[in-house]
């Protein structure tokens, strides 16, 4: 029972990596492709692991997979804002059909002051 | 054994990737790749240690992590061109 439940999960997990992935080919700029593929791939591996945990409750190998959750729900979203305030600042220009954020305002204010 | 196709399946999205990392027209573009890549590797090495029963692929994981955090915070440092003690 435990098996089946936590192959589902892993199942889950998977669907959310490939329509990542597929998100990161097809979307046309770089926040679009990040977004997409920040938000998906970050589930997606944590239900793996999840899925993992359940299968093996706790045992050292179970633990291991929650920490590894822990890990990747911790510093997956950081690094995807770190990376889109760097792609801004560098000057890549958003796609012509996105809304206007106000960060290039922001980013004035942050020089002024 | 469905474990395989599991993992046929994630390594087919890093392949997805490494079409990204190719073509990709910026070199923010590039780096997000490499993020989203690091991040499948995780979940191939978790399924690995599942199907081989090696726990030390676990560790690896957990390590590949918190390295590929750090890789991506040093690319989005140079990528704003700002020195990496500020």
């Amino acid at each position: 029972m435990n098996e089946l439940i936590g192959q589902i999960l892993i199942i889950i997990g998977l669907a959310f990596d490939l329509f990542g992935c597929i998100g990161l080919i097809r979307l046309p700029d770089v926040y679009n492709r990040l977004q997409a593929a920040a938000k998906c791939v970050t589930l997606g591996t944590g239900g793996i692991l999840l899925g993992i945990f359940v299968i093996n409750g706790f045992t050292s190998l179970g633990i291991k997979a929650l920490l590894a959750m822990v890990f990747v729900f911790l510093t997956s979203p950081t690094a995807a804002q770190a990376l889109s305030r760097a792609a801004y600042i560098s000057g890549i220009k958003p796609w012509e059909k996105s809304v206007d954020t106000g960060l290039e305002e922001e980013l004035k204010h942050d020089a002024v002051a | 054994m469905i474990y395989y196709v599991f993992m046929t399946i994630l390594a087919f999205c890093c392949f997805l990737c490494l079409y990204r990392i190719y073509r990709g027209p910026t070199a923010p573009d590039r780096t997000v790749a490499v993020d989203i890549m690091g991040v499948l590797v995780v979940g191939f090495c978790a399924l690995l240690a599942l199907t081989s029963a090696q726990g030390f692929l676990m560790d690896i994981a957990i390590a590949w992590t918190l390295q590929s955090y750090v890789a991506v915070l040093a690319l989005a440092k140079y990528l704003e061109g700002k020195k990496f003690n500020e």
